[in-house]
């Protein structure tokens, strides 16, 4: 790790003043569980570290309108875990957050950390870089892709979007509020994430200078379920997500939203599947046919044509569950 | 009935031995109290770090260590390599850096600058034909058995084909390799090493030092190890990295420098378990009987030799054909890993036997028990005895059906058998046995715990001898001051501290009785030590406590030695074991889940069946890990090693397990073998009997390790297909 300035602001406003215009001076830290690792591994060097710690208020779940919820980037996702109104209205973001396995992650990770996490791709984490490119060629369709995305992977990226909160949450239609040097913005979380293109970029369109305050969750009565697929029980990174919110009318599907996490550079919502399961009654074919048609883009690499399978499956499994209600 | 002076206790005179006794040290290791190498940290103590190549293979042009030197904090540096030397793997250590602290010393490291030049590198081996084009093979043996090229030939005979592998895996141990070096005079060095071989330590560091240029006596040196975060086969040395810190010790004044292995140089370079990969023709007459074998197998355990797995492996048809090509790969070397060379010729052997029994519609059980006549014959009725055995636990009769689960839904469940050998004879061992006249009693070895017991078997063995409770004979090991005791490697531990206590323990209670007996007007041959008591046979109302006893040595203390290899038979070499897992199988996902892993095992008399099951519960649990997770993942183009990590090198835990029976073979016809060793045999079966389980629950093989989704419905796919 290379040494670096700690501050630890009491406001957001001086959270602010504090950041860098440009990426890599500075980096806020809320939990630590990725960024100090990151740091430990020479993936981010920072100038500075802006901690969110002694910032008061942002560690509150609080009801907002109409059975909605505002969560603070500060709230753990023990916090979430356990929330009675996260349980009651949005089982499918407790799900989703039950996927994060580790007891010391979950007291420690926050949901703001969880949207602002950086990819786990191995080739970025081992300092190859976030397009893992040499000599301007990505090592990625060559190289060890069983993990990579099977979605939006025209390049230059390969990584998968590490987090399994942003798909639910885009599933929920959520924003989120930023914090920069001239106020604050709402932004649709299903306009936050990007595809870099350079290595001076990154993968949302937070800025340098801002900071991620507040997640708000509209009120909804869809029924929503999170089912992901991962080689190990305990804490292991989902090798594909799939995220619903379905309104229904009786057991008919009026409108519903399929999100993908993991497959792609950012989460990845599935209009496709979603028109599939319009008017329709759901039932194990409806579902498995939205399934297909989640993935009918997609364009796997050498190695990684299993996840298709995978996404379809978790498609699938994530929209029976969600016409159970599952908790 | 014991008929030589050392033999072990019958059973009706057992009160200790085979019964199931809590680990002596385990409230130590589980409160946090026990404290290993990478615990020490006496005042002054400085931090080692290695500085390591990034390429697969170079040759440094230049090393510049001026920079780290002259960094406030930073006590020594040397250069491990010279303009010249040739790197043959990524990790490989060239320059090592000791600093008042971590933060510094890894700041060093980074102000280090070596200058390379690149050379061609293969790190990956699976494509047999790519490392042959890149002139990166060796031989590694053939050898013909009978004619088997008849015999395949033959129009009776039914012949299965297959392809079965497994990737190079790391031992991962849990704490890192590492030493805290210091001189404590310009002659002397203290080493605490985590190491699997205490005693033989100061002299492999002594030699190595004095290779260097620097003077010091092997019995100068004393090396200590009080507990161990694991080894597997990995850490019978000082390492490269040990006679580093001693040179940055010497080069700090003397100063304790603690060197231990971060978690990627870890996984990059201190141990692999060679790959193994073979195609395989095996025969057998339309009963069962295997005729024929035939493989041509290769794999790599880094640039250097490593072996050949035995193949075929246990069950030997009488014609049979093995050719097995080593591949030179630019990764770290191998190190034994847990029954070296085993595991791989168990899947081989194991699963293509698993297919023939497909083709000719056999159970495999059925199959294993026709033809287990072809195994050793020591071990024929063992193997007999445990199939029953396993399949009686596993219900084998009841949840076993042909390949391929024929219920409906995704998700589908099998089983799978194999079994396996090893040697396990106890090593050589010295023991010190003192009784003081207070009656304690206190049995001192340069031995080590790698998680065998070893602490646990010798209190068992001296308290049954001396009839007393386990708690009052005091056990000291761990350093090399104690009595000269081997290397805890290829099973041998146990079964090396059983046999030289029990012999020291016998004398010292034959001393004893010497003295005692006068007193209670009776024969020393005449007395036992029974219970807390020494009374004599002929009349048990002549007794004394110990503590009686014992005072009348007035002031005198026994002291008595103990070998291995002695008289007597106490041990031997040799050992079966059969395990059936039951597993389920999603068919949409791929992913396996191991339901049940029964595992029937003989290691002789069992000292301690509770610590005994432990080491297979272990075991089967490192076996769930390599078959559903470990591999090391190697990117071509860079000669990296992509997960060296515990973030994507996966191990498993608790909720991949399942449930572990295990049933110790033990009374007549294994009690009087002796004692023989067990840390490996059990770590072998697993991959195997889950291969074959996920056969058999899938209806098609995965054909190598680890079984993970994609392979798992890349086989399936494969399989609709066919």
């Amino acid at each position: 790790m290379e040494a670096f300035e700690y501050a630890s602001p009491r406001s957001v406003q001086d959270a602010v003043k504090l950041l860098g215009s440009t990426w890599g001076g500075t980096e806020v830290m809320a939990g630590g569980t990725d960024l100090i690792s990151a740091m430990k591994d020479h993936v981010v060097t920072p100038k500075r570290v802006v901690s969110l710690k002694k910032v008061k208020a942002l560690d509150r779940i609080q009801a907002a309108s109409g059975s909605g919820l505002r969560l603070g980037a500060l709230v753990t996702i023990r916090q979430l875990l356990d929330s009675p109104v996260a349980r009651q209205h949005f089982p499918g973001l407790v799900q989703a957050a039950d996927g994060i396995r580790g007891e010391q992650m979950r007291h420690m990770g926050t949901v703001g950390g969880e949207l602002l996490q950086r990819p786990r791709d191995w080739y970025f984490r081992n300092g190859y870089g976030l397009l893992a490119q040499r000599e301007g060629k990505s090592l990625i369709p060559d190289g060890q892709n069983s993990y990579s995305a099977i979605l939006g992977n025209s390049g230059p990226a390969y990584f998968v979007n590490p987090s399994s909160l942003a798909p639910m949450l885009i599933a929920l239609d959520a924003k989120v509020t930023l914090h920069g040097p001239n106020g604050q913005r709402e932004v649709e979380l299903s306009k936050f994430y990007t595809t870099p293109s350079s290595e001076d970029e990154r993968e949302y369109v937070i800025k340098p200078d801002e900071v991620l305050t507040e997640i708000t969750v509209p009120g909804t009565s869809a029924k929503t379920a999170a089912y992901e697929i991962r080689e190990k029980e305990g804490l292991d990174w989902p090798l594909v997500g799939a995220y619903v919110a379905l309104n229904m009318s009786g057991n008919t599907v009026k409108s519903a939203r399929v999100v993908l996490g993991h497959v792609a550079p950012v989460p990845w919502p599935s209009t496709e599947a979603g028109q599939e399961l319009e008017g329709k009654t759901l039932s194990e074919e409806v579902a498995d046919a939205a399934g297909k048609a989640a993935v009918s883009n997609a364009k796997p690499l050498s190695q990684n044509g299993y996840k298709v399978q995978l996404a379809r499956v978790a498609v699938k499994r994530a929209l029976m569950r969600a016409a159970k209600g599952e908790a | 009935m014991a008929t030589c002076k050392y033999d072990w206790p019958d059973a009706d005179h057992r009160e200790l031995i085979g019964k199931r006794i809590d680990r002596i040290d385990g409230p130590e290791k589980s409160s946090g109290r026990a404290k290993y190498t990478y615990d020490q940290n006496p005042k002054g103590r400085l931090i080692g770090k290695l500085c390591t190549c990034p390429y697969a293979h170079a040759k440094v042009s230049s090393i510049d260590i001026s920079a780290a030197k002259s960094l406030p904090g930073v006590k020594a540096v040397i250069a491990v390599k010279n303009p010249g030397d040739e790197i043959q793997w990524a990790g490989e250590e060239v320059a090592a850096v000791a600093a008042i602290n971590e933060e510094i010393a890894e700041d060093a490291v980074r102000r280090i600058k070596v200058e390379y030049e690149q050379l061609p590198h293969l790190v990956r081996e699976e494509d047999l034909q790519k490392a042959e084009a890149a002139g990166r093979t060796k031989e590694g043996g053939e050898q013909t058995t009978g004619d088997p090229s008849k015999a395949f030939q033959d129009p009776d005979a039914v012949v299965s084909e297959g392809y079965y592998g497994m990737p190079v895996i790391t031992h991962c141990c849990l704490e890192s390799h590492g030493n805290m070096v210091q001189w404590p005079d310009q002659k002397s060095i203290r080493i605490w090493s985590s190491t699997q071989n205490v005693s033989g330590g100061p002299g492999q560091l002594g030699q190595a030092l004095r290779l260097k240029n620097l003077q010091v006596d092997d019995n100068n040196i004393e090396t200590v190890c009080q507990y161990i975060g694991g080894g597997f086969g990995s850490k019978f040395s000082p390492d490269s990295w040990g006679i580093e810190a001693a040179q940055l010790s010497k080069m700090a004044g003397g100063a304790p420098v603690r060197l231990m292995l971060d978690r990627d140089t870890e996984l990059e370079m201190a141990g692999a378990r060679p790959s193994a990969y073979a195609k395989v023709r095996v025969a057998a007459k339309k009963d069962g009987t295997l005729t024929a074998w035939d493989s041509d197998s290769w794999g790599t355990g880094g640039v250097g030799p490593a072996g050949h797995p035995p193949l075929p492996y246990v069950i030997e048809p009488p014609n049979r054909h093995w050719k097995h090509t080593a591949v030179l790969a630019n990764i770290g070397g191998s190190r034994a890993w847990r029954a070296p060379n085993h595991p791989q010729a168990c899947l081989i052997t194991m699963a293509a036997l698993d297919d023939l029994a497909d083709k000719l519609q056999m159970d495999p059980v059925e199959l294993l028990k026709k033809n287990v006549d072809l195994a050793p014959e020591i071990l024929r009725k063992t193997y007999s005895e445990e199939l029953d055995k396993a399949a009686e636990l596993a219900d084998w009769k009841k949840n076993w059906h042909p390949r391929g689960d024929k219920t409906s839904g995704h998700m589908k469940r099998g089983m799978g058998v194999s079994l396996h050998t090893w040697g396990g004879r106890g090593h050589t061992s010295n023991c010190n046995i003192v009784i003081r006249p207070d009656g304690s009693v206190t049995v001192q070895l340069g031995s080590q715990d790698l998680g065998t017991g070893t602490r646990t078997v010798i209190a068992i063995t001296v308290a049954e001898t001396l009839g007393l409770p386990v708690d009052a004979v005091k056990v000291e090991i761990g350093t090399s001051k104690f009595p000269m005791d081997g290397a805890s490697g290829g099973s041998t531990t146990v079964g090396g501290v059983s046999n030289s206590t029990r012999r020291g323990a016998i004398d010292a209670r034959d001393e004893l009785f010497a003295a005692v007996a006068p007193s209670l007007g009776v024969q020393p041959t005449d007395l036992e030590a029974w219970q807390g008591a020494i009374r004599a046979k002929s009349d048990p109302s002549k007794s004394l406590s110990w503590k009686q006893a014992c005072a009348k040595l007035g002031v005198k203390t026994i002291e008595a030695k103990g070998k291995n290899p002695g008289p007597c038979h106490l041990g031997d070499s040799g050992v079966g074991g059969v395990q059936i897992a039951d597993v389920s199988v999603d068919t949409e996902t791929g992913q396996v889940k191991v339901n049940r892993i029964v595992a029937a095992q003989d290691c002789g008399l069992v000292i301690d069946v509770k610590t005994a099951e432990s080491q297979v519960y272990g075991a089967l649990i490192m076996g769930v890990c390599y078959s559903l997770f470990e591999q090391k993942v190697m990117d071509e183009t860079l000669g990296v090693m992509l997960n060296p990590n515990m973030e994507f090198y996966k191990l498993a835990t608790i909720g991949d397990f399942g449930e572990f029976v295990v049933h110790m073979m033990t009374g007549p016809g294994y009690d009087e073998r002796g004692v023989i060793g067990l840390g490996e045999p059990p770590v072998i079966s697993p991959g195997a009997a889950i291969s074959n389980a996920v056969a058999n629950a899938i209806g098609v093989r995965v054909p190598t390790l680890p079984l993970t989704p994609d392979k798992v419905l890349a086989a399936l796919e494969k399989g609709a297909m066919a």
